[in-house]
């Protein structure tokens, strides 16, 4: 149990700044809506309110520091709220619902998975190409390498446009945006992985006049293994980000990332954080899911 | 029929390599002259850096000489290598962690396209000469260095080759378990006619293992001296205390201090 001590304090301790900093944030909001149901509040006016530190008016004003946490449409929710908006979205709402977080999650993480399988499948056939043609080395890598240069948040909206212009719209313009983003470490980790074999191991396989075809399976893919789990946990966290970016400029609100888009149009901060937690979570249980399948592979295969 | 008609496994004429590297070309090997005959012990022996490695590679295939002409089993070195004339065993054992100790010696047979029950069989076999038969199952971390290294051994005995190319096998091992080793191998070597190269840096090990031995010197590389063993084919280990013995270990001895003075 010694290991949860120091993760739980950490938890422990984001949640104190967290409740800490809620005040502060909804100060302001939350004196303008007391005034208005006829309290008093210093100072009294609102313009001199406007320009006031929010220190010196959670100061000035600590009776309405319990309001702070209770907001309708909080500037920073705090936990609570969070974790209640949750519930309700979640467990609360029917999945076949617009308001249903798990109907949300479910668009975003389709297109992530269907992102990540092509984003994986075509990272790791051009690092077959680029480990077996100096060609392929010489002339994809460094396009391989731009093209993560480019900012997702640019290149997002031109790809949902292109592909929407030619009728093709919904979940694979997504899952494009996603590929794009999860192939490029699996690419690097493959060719780094395909590439682990040393020259001995090699000149152990021209001995038995092996094909380049037996040299990959019997020896640069099984060595490829650790390196292929260790880049599939950041292409498909990768993913998920490129699916809920890949939401932002595609309209129709669907999706975490159409649940963050709303949540900032109508000043829904707690809307957001709730797509957040749930992006964070799946997030979490696909990484976990894979380092469980590293755990299994690996140790059938002898390795851990 | 005289020595002199029986045809070489390998055939070494003028041989000569020079690496062109970045700075200045390396001179490898020069002027190497050395006839290999069917079931030889030949260990060679010389100072690091006098292409031991590089002479032993060139009869794998793996290196091409610069000059000079190379034969294996009557074809170029690298026919030969086609035609899997030999079994190669590293200075490190090598064997994939991904696979049981049975498991990478089946690897050279599943290449070579040996039948699965044919495989089976070898390996059973070259793991009881390797005195390894319990061990199969196992992977190779759960074995010691001087296990791995009879693995390694296994491996290269498991397929048809009747020639042995080891490069200091032992090199990385304690003394007690390179006795042993040794013991083991001249057995090996006895039953299976193999024809072995044998590169090494101990006076002893050369001197116990060998029917002839080849010193080298380095700069360039080149053999400085070649000898006939007159030890008997049984050898056991207590023979290193005999006069013979002494007597060849002596002149590799000085072969090797000869080599040096030119320096
Ligand atoms: N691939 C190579 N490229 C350049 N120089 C090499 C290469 N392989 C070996 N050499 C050089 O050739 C010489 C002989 O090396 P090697 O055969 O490994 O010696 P030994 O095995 O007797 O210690 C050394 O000077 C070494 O640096
Ligand atoms: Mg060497």
């Amino acid at each position: 149990m010694g290991k949860w001590l120091p993760v739980l304090t950490v938890i422990l301790a984001i949640f104190a700044g967290w409740y800490a900093t809620v005040p502060f944030m909804n100060i302001k909001e939350t004196l303008s809506a007391l005034e208005r149901a006829g309290a008093v509040v210093t100072p009294d006016s609102p313009i001199e309110r406007r320009d006031a530190p929010s220190f010196a008016l959670v100061v000035k004003n600590s009776f309405a520091v319990p309001a702070t946490y209770a907001q309708d449409r909080p500037r920073l929710p705090a936990p609570h709220q969070v974790a209640l908006d949750l519930w309700q979205t979640t467990v609360e709402k029917k999945i076949t619902s617009k308001r249903s977080l798990v109907y949300h999650g479910w668009i975003t993480l389709s297109a992530t998975l269907l992102g990540f399988v092509i984003g994986t499948g075509g990272g790791i056939l051009l690092a077959v190409g680029i480990v077996h043609s100096r060609a392929m080395d010489m002339s994809v890598m460094p396009w391989a390498i731009a093209s993560q240069t480019i900012p997702i948040l640019a290149i997002a909206p031109m790809i949902i446009v292109v592909l929407n212009s030619v009728g093709i719209q919904g979940l694979v313009p997504k899952a494009i945006i996603s590929a794009y983003l999860s192939f490029f470490p699996v690419v690097v980790g493959m060719v780094k992985g395909l590439r682990a074999p040393d020259a001995m191991q090699l000149d152990l396989l021209k001995t038995y006049h092996a094909t380049q075809a037996q040299v990959f399976w019997k020896l640069r893919l099984p060595a490829s293994m650790p390196y292929l789990f260790a880049s599939l946990k950041i292409g498909v966290a990768a993913a998920l980000v490129g699916a809920i970016v890949a939401e932002l400029p595609a309209g129709g609100a669907r999706g975490l990332g159409g649940r963050m888009l709303t949540g900032s149009y109508y000043g829904q901060m707690v809307q957001i954080w709730s797509a957040l937690v749930l992006a964070a979570v799946l997030a979490a249980v696909l990484v976990l899911l894979i380092g469980l399948a590293q755990r299994m592979t690996l140790k059938r295969m002898g390795l851990t | 029929m005289a020595p002199s008609a029986i045809a070489p496994v390998i055939s070494a004429k003028s041989l000569d390599l020079t690496f062109q590297t970045a700075d200045a070309p390396v001179h490898a090997l020069k002027d190497v002259s050395l006839d290999i005959l069917p079931g030889d012990f030949v260990s060679f022996i010389g100072p690091s850096g006098c292409g031991k490695t590089t002479f032993l590679r060139c009869i794998a295939g793996l290196e091409t000489p610069t000059g000079g002409t190379l034969t294996v089993n009557g074809m170029s070195a690298d026919e030969a290598r086609r035609a899997r004339a030999y079994g190669y065993v590293f200075q490190a054992a090598g064997l994939y962690p991904w696979r049981t100790i049975s498991g990478n010696i089946k690897l050279p047979l599943e290449i070579m396209g040996y039948s699965k029950a044919d495989q089976n069989s070898r390996v059973a076999e070259v793991l009881e000469l390797v005195e390894l038969s319990d061990f199969g199952g196992k992977f190779p971390w759960q074995l010691s260095g001087g296990m791995q290294q009879r693995a390694s051994i296994a491996r290269a005995l498991a397929f048809d080759a009747d020639i042995l190319l080891m490069d200091e096998p032992f090199g990385a091992l304690d003394e007690i378990v390179r006795d042993h080793l040794n013991e083991q191998l001249l057995e090996l070597w006895a039953r299976t006619d193999k024809t072995i190269a044998f590169v090494t840096h101990s006076i002893p090990e050369a001197v116990y293992l060998s029917t002839k031995i080849v010193v080298m010197s380095p700069r360039p590389g080149r053999i400085t001296d070649v000898i006939d063993s007159p030890l008997p084919k049984e050898r056991p280990l207590d023979i290193r205390d005999t006069p013979e013995f002494i007597e060849i270990a002596h002149r590799v001895r000085e072969g090797l201090r000869a080599g040096h003075a030119d320096d």
